[in-house]
């Protein structure tokens, strides 16, 4: 016999060791995150996935199911709660939408969409954060860098390599690589490697394919992140593009999550 | 015999500080919407009319980042002179383009556009006194003044304008429906 938990008043079931996520991705009920992704341990870090269960708030990426669980994800007052972690997230990096070429593709905006974030709420920090164009096919704006470690794990689960990390702390927290120079264009990376598709904002993009998809038909100008499903149109972006290959015009770009 | 009531107009004022008039371009982008508009609204101070101060108003709409003195003391005009104050478009709400010169000095940005630079001839940092202080960092409206609304987009459509505006007039809250909210 299956056990369950509820969500927002629906029963879900879930299996021993899946996470109120896990449980929740499979009954195509969304809850916002930034940090996690099927296939890669859990992160914890954004907090966007922050439900309350019986009362207490915790990160639904990180905490197993558990018979009994009354979980409550799609509030007003959790929708209230995400909104601000999300403006701390756009005014602790700078994140200049219109002039970044992750823009429609970007997760962290389509975040802040369906949040209805109209602006960043706090002053801003403009902080100054180095651009990496060392490698011949990737390039590293830190502006961007949310601190998911998606592409930290991605590389060391994934593509067993160890190319990125975060180093120090509070504002002064900023994605490093693994390189005798520290160099991205010095790392072991590959284009084929996950790490090198998986950011979800646009601190790591692949160069010579900007801008192949023009705003206003990329991927959340056409979904919304609550399609539950969106985990396919995003692994076909994030597939190569082969010369010649046909490719629907509708459905947005190449590469990117 | 019916009561007629003779409701005056709603002022809206609007101005552009460090942006680059788009937002005011695609303002006008309603196109003839714009006759049905001004049935009920009438423009203070805007570059649409030219008047160069702005006087109690309904509505201010106010384009563009705080780049220099200038854009300050203007942003306060509009403030005291205006019920309703909407920060527009991309810069107004987080610096914007303008903004990417906060990474440098303003130094380093001046020796740039006006010693280094390739082309430039007579090479000198303009020093007019007519010339308005450039503020050390660029910076949008929120942390100046307050600000009520927020309409963002780099432009908003003339459909989010035409929305804001009409829900205003209808005395509703303004929301934007998630097909009119853009950052780009
Ligand atoms: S990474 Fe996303 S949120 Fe940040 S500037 Fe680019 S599109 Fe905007
Ligand atoms: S570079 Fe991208 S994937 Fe890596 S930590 Fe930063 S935001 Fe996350
Ligand atoms: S998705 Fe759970 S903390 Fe980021």
């Amino acid at each position: 016999m299956s056990k369950f938990i509820k969500i927002d008043g629906v029963e879900v079931p879930f299996e021993e060791g899946q996470t109120i996520m896990d449980a929740a991705l499979a009954a195509d009920i969304y809850i916002p995150h930034l940090c996690h992704r099927p296939g890669l341990s859990p992160h914890g870090s954004c907090k966007l996935c922050t439900v309350d269960v019986n009362g207490r708030a915790v990160s639904s990426c990180t905490m197993p199911a558990s018979e009994g669980m009354e979980i409550e994800n799609d509030t007003p007052a959790l929708k209230k709660v995400r909104k601000t972690i999300t403006q701390m997230l756009f005014v602790e990096g700078n994140h200049l939408c219109p002039s970044c070429e992750k823009t429609g593709d970007c997760t962290l905006q389509a975040v802040a969409y369906h949040l209805d974030m109209l602006d960043g709420h706090f002053p801003q920090f403009y902080p100054r954060r180095e651009v990496d164009a060392s490698h011949s096919s990737l390039v590293i704006d830190r502006d961007r860098c949310i601190m998911c470690e998606l592409c930290v794990r991605a590389s060391r689960e994934i593509d067993g390599k160890d190319v990125f990390a975060i180093s120090g702390r509070g504002t002064g927290r900023h994605l490093i690589v693994n390189s005798p120079t520290g160099k991205l264009g010095d790392s072991d990376i590959e284009l084929d490697d996950l790490a090198a598709h998986i950011c979800p904002v646009g601190a790591i993009l692949i160069k010579d394919h900007g801008y192949e998809v023009p705003i206003g038909r990329r991927t959340f100008d056409l979904h919304s992140v609550a399609e539950t499903d969106l985990e396919e149109v995003i692994l076909k972006k994030s597939a190569h593009h082969d010369e010649g290959e046909e490719r629907d015009p509708n459905e947005g770009g190449v590469y990117g999550v | 015999m019916r009561e007629v009531f003779t409701v005056s107009k709603v002022r809206v004022a609007t101005t552009s500080l460090a942006g680059c008039f788009g937002c005011h371009m695609s303002f006008l982008d309603m196109d003839e919407r714009i006759v049905g508009l001004l049935e009920h609204v009438e423009f203070s101070r805007s570059p649409i009319n030219d008047i160069k101060h702005c006087d109690p108003c309904d509505i201010g709409l106010v384009e563009g980042a705080l780049c220099n003195a200038d854009n300050v003391h203007v942003l306060k005009e509009f403030r005291e002179n205006c019920k309703i104050l909407i920060a527009v478009g991309a810069c107004a709400i987080n610096g914007g383009v303008p903004a990417m010169r906060n990474h440098f000095t303003l130094q380093e940005c001046l020796e740039e556009a006006f010693l280094d630079m390739i082309g430039v001839d007579n090479p000198h940092i303009p020093n007019d006194v007519e010339i308005p202080l450039l503020l050390s960092k660029v910076h949008p409206l929120h942390e100046v003044v307050k600000v009520d609304y927020y309409l963002p987009g780099c432009p908003p459509s003339a459909d989010a304008f035409v929305k804001v505006l009409t829900d205003l007039l209808e005395g509703k809250e303004p929301s934007l429906p998630k097909s009119m909210l853009h950052y780009d």
